[in-house]
């Protein structure tokens, strides 16, 4: 035992100690920032906004259309379908005479092609525009129609689960679960090759180093195994530590950006559950309500709970396939190209758990995505992608305790069956190794 | 003397071939043993059971004076494999204090042993080297110092010398015949046989998973002399004929001849000063090791017996 801790410490203080550790720890984060933000800047910088020029015969429309986010009507005079483009316009709608019995069609042009959201979002307002003159026409007016409009704006729609001893119900938030789920399911993805192959690479390099057998004559084979792997995922385990720390951190120094009396209003938010009595909700900013919002459907998460299992699924999927990864590492010799043939058994079933979380986290009630998250080959994954929605509620206990137990017998039936591959393959040079080869290896006794 | 290790009727099977095939012999405690054999005669094999690292599919190991018992035992065994391996990236005092600390030895221990033998093997600058700026001479000098480092009872060699420069290879001899001397045992694996004429006590000849020749060096080259002698003389006649001996061979005026059964070298000298003939010297030709290696291993198949290295 002396031994294998001996073994980890150095496994582990070779990985910590390395500039590259602390780099890529911090750098990760940044990257994956830089990356969100990147792609949210591009998705709205790059909507291709619509300057409409209506040429309209019923003269309603100048009242009644309204503009949307990319999508802007106007009524220019001395505009027409030959000068359009020279006078700023992008697309032209002409709309004839309409009376409201019979369908019509309106005609846009325009030199660039609509995309289908812009086109159904053109169709949707001018429906709209139609409509509201069809309600006026029948006696409402316009004020009503716009106040009527804008209150229901205020309709959200909030989602409750059944606490399972009665009584109480819990709020809850699909779009939070979504992103807990895919997040954690997407680390766990990632984490797993990253730090399966450290594992395999670390053990392909001291058997092509020779390392291996000056080792084995003063450590079994087997704690020279699991003292990499379990050093490697204490590798793992501080640079989640990091990232933790890291975004808390952040986020405090984020906080320190708000000025002060803004956050004086979300204290009041939250101590008065959202609704100021009164008058007092109009002092409340538009800045303070975001913020609040944001805190408060964060606080709907149990976090406590996803973390720890977190840590649970990614230690156990990880002992999974590591212990599987240094099999293959221990049987590769010089050729790369052995590796990634004898790799792909293992990556084949990482890859589909992603693809089943992927449809799990969207709907994780489904007997895939239940049965995906018990076997250990899928479970860490599909898993965390299921428990972001609750439990008791979406996963009940006896399928969390199912899973659990089967990622443990799975993870120490992989060690047992790894550590017969290793003994054998850490020793042996020169020689192409299959699975015919080792299967045999495995019957072998001792 | 006393016995450190007896190996009784040893076995290691594969698929394929017996590797080890119904081994044994003993060595005494401060002897310097030489375990020879040509390719794939099961040498690796049968080391790697004397290390602990393969368990025999049957026979005894006795180590010490009680039955092998390798997650005990292993600590007093120190073993350098042919393929030497080191990690590359690593300190050289960090990687002897590591590898020190897994032999059973405690961080100051280890660290005191190290400072000793940098200092005696001139290593002392190496410290915060890495073994990948080391030259193969040096990497197979650190090597053997890790080896050696825990005062193990027995240390295994394979191939020491292979890689190191005469002056290097003598002083590493030099601490070879050191550490016997201090009580350690010395197993020597190799195929440079004026190495082991040089060095061993006692050999054991392997071949195809057998044992082949075992004892002294002197006993065995007695058990294969081909009672053959070398003889100058200042002249030698043209036509030399005489029912004692046969004339192997002839050099210049040094003859090589090979006595006939049931006389003795007296017979010879005697014929020669009778020819009135000047002997300017006389000497008995034993066989070196490695004739006696090549006529016990030709046409044995050893070269054909196809060998997974493993098994080597």
């Amino acid at each position: 035992m002396n031994k294998t801790l001996l073994i980890i410490q150095r496994e582990y203080l070779s990985r910590v100690k390395n500039k590259r550790f602390l780099l890529t720890t911090l750098l990760m984060p940044i990257l994956i920032v830089v990356l969100i933000a990147g792609i949210t800047f591009l998705s709205i910088k790059g909507k291709d906004e619509h300057k409409i020029a209506v040429i309209d015969n019923n003269g309603f429309f100048k009242e009644n259309l309204k503009n949307a986010n990319e999508v802007l009507f106007e009524f220019p005079e001395g505009v027409d379908t030959s000068n359009y483009l020279k006078k700023g316009y992008t697309d032209i709608i002409l709309i004839p005479k309409f009376d409201g019995t019979e369908k019509t069609n309106y005609l846009i042009r325009s030199k660039k092609r609509i995309s289908i959201i812009t086109e159904s979002i053109i169709a949707e307002k001018i429906n709209a525009a139609i409509e509201d003159k069809m309600l006026q026409n029948a006696g409402i007016d316009k004020l009503q129609l716009d106040s009527i409009h804008n209150q229901s704006q205020f309709a959200e729609l909030k989602a409750v689960e059944e606490n399972e001893s009665g009584g109480n119900t819990k709020e809850s938030n699909a779009a939070l679960s979504y992103g807990i789920g895919f997040g954690s399911g997407m680390l766990i993805y990632i984490t797993m090759f990253i730090y399966g192959a450290m594992v395999m690479r670390g053990v392909t390099e001291e058997k092509t180093n020779r390392i291996a057998e000056v080792m084995v004559s003063s450590v079994k084979p087997f704690q020279l195994m699991s003292g990499k792997i379990i050093g490697i995922g204490a590798v793992g385990l501080t640079q989640f530590l990091m990232w933790i720390i890291l975004i808390i951190g952040l986020s405090a120094v984020a906080q320190a950006f708000i000025p002060h009396d803004v956050m004086e209003q979300v204290k009041n938010l939250q101590q008065a559950n959202g609704q100021l009595p009164g008058g007092s909700a109009m002092k409340a900013g538009d800045a303070a309500q975001q913020i609040y919002k944001v805190q408060h459907t964060i606080s709907t998460a149990n976090w406590p709970l996803i973390i720890g299992l977190f840590i649970f699924y990614f230690l156990g999927g990880y002992l999974f396939y590591a212990a599987l990864f240094a099999a293959v590492g221990s049987v590769v010799s010089d050729d790369p190209q052995d590796a990634q043939s004898l790799m792909l058994p293992i990556t084949m079933p990482i890859v589909f758990s992603f693809i089943i979380m992927t449809n799990a986290v969207q709907d994780p009630s489904t007997p895939m995505a239940v049965w995906a998250s018990i076997i250990p080959f899928s479970s860490p994954m599909v898993m965390m992608a299921r428990i972001a929605y609750g439990i008791p509620g979406t996963v009940p206990y006896w399928q969390l305790a199912a899973s659990m137990l089967s990622l443990v017998g799975g993870l120490v039936f992989t060690t047992w069956l790894s550590g017969k591959i290793y003994r054998t393959g850490i020793l042996m040079y020169g020689k192409k190794v299959n699975w015919k080869e080792m299967g045999k290896w495995l019957m072998r006794k001792n | 003397m006393s016995t450190i290790l007896a190996l009784q009727n040893l076995k290691k099977y594969y698929a394929t071939q017996k590797a080890v095939d119904d081994i044994s012999f003993s060595i005494n405690q401060g002897s310097i043993f030489g375990l020879l054999g040509p390719n794939g005669a099961g040498k690796t094999t049968l080391l790697r059971m004397i290390t602990g690292i393969f368990y025999p599919d049957s026979g005894h190991i006795q180590f010490d004076g009680k039955t092998f018992d390798p997650s005990n035992d292993i600590v007093k065994i120190g073993y350098m494999p042919e393929e030497r391996g080191l990690y590359k990236k690593m300190k050289i005092g960090e990687q002897a204090l590591y590898l020190a600390q897994l032999k059973g030895l405690s961080r100051s221990d280890a660290m005191a042993k190290i400072k000793f033998w940098f200092h005696r093997l001139e290593m002392e600058s190496w410290w915060n080297k890495k073994v990948e700026d080391l030259s193969k001479g040096m990497s197979q000098k650190l090597q053997f110092v890790i080896t050696v480092l825990h005062e193990p009872k027995l240390i295994i060699l394979d191939e020491p010398f292979s890689g190191l420069d005469p002056l290097n290879a003598s002083l590493i001899k030099d601490e070879i015949y050191g550490l016997a001397q201090r009580g350690s045992t010395i197993i020597f694996s190799t195929h440079r046989m004026e190495q082991v004429e040089e060095i061993c006590d006692h050999i054991v000849l392997m071949n195809l998973g057998q044992k082949v020749l075992d004892g002294t060096v002197a006993d065995i080259k007695q058990q294969f002399k081909e009672n053959k002698f070398g003889i100058r003389l200042s002249e030698v006649p043209a036509n030399l004929n005489s029912p004692f001996f046969d004339i192997a061979d002839q050099k210049a005026n040094v003859l090589t001849v090979r006595i006939k059964d049931g006389y003795r070298s007296n017979d010879v000298l005697q014929y020669f000063l009778q020819q009135n003939l000047n002997i300017e010297s006389f000497n008995e030709i034993l066989p070196s090791l490695n004739e006696i290696f090549i006529n016990l291993v030709e046409g044995t198949k050893a070269t054909t017996r196809a060998f997974q290295p493993v098994n080597d």
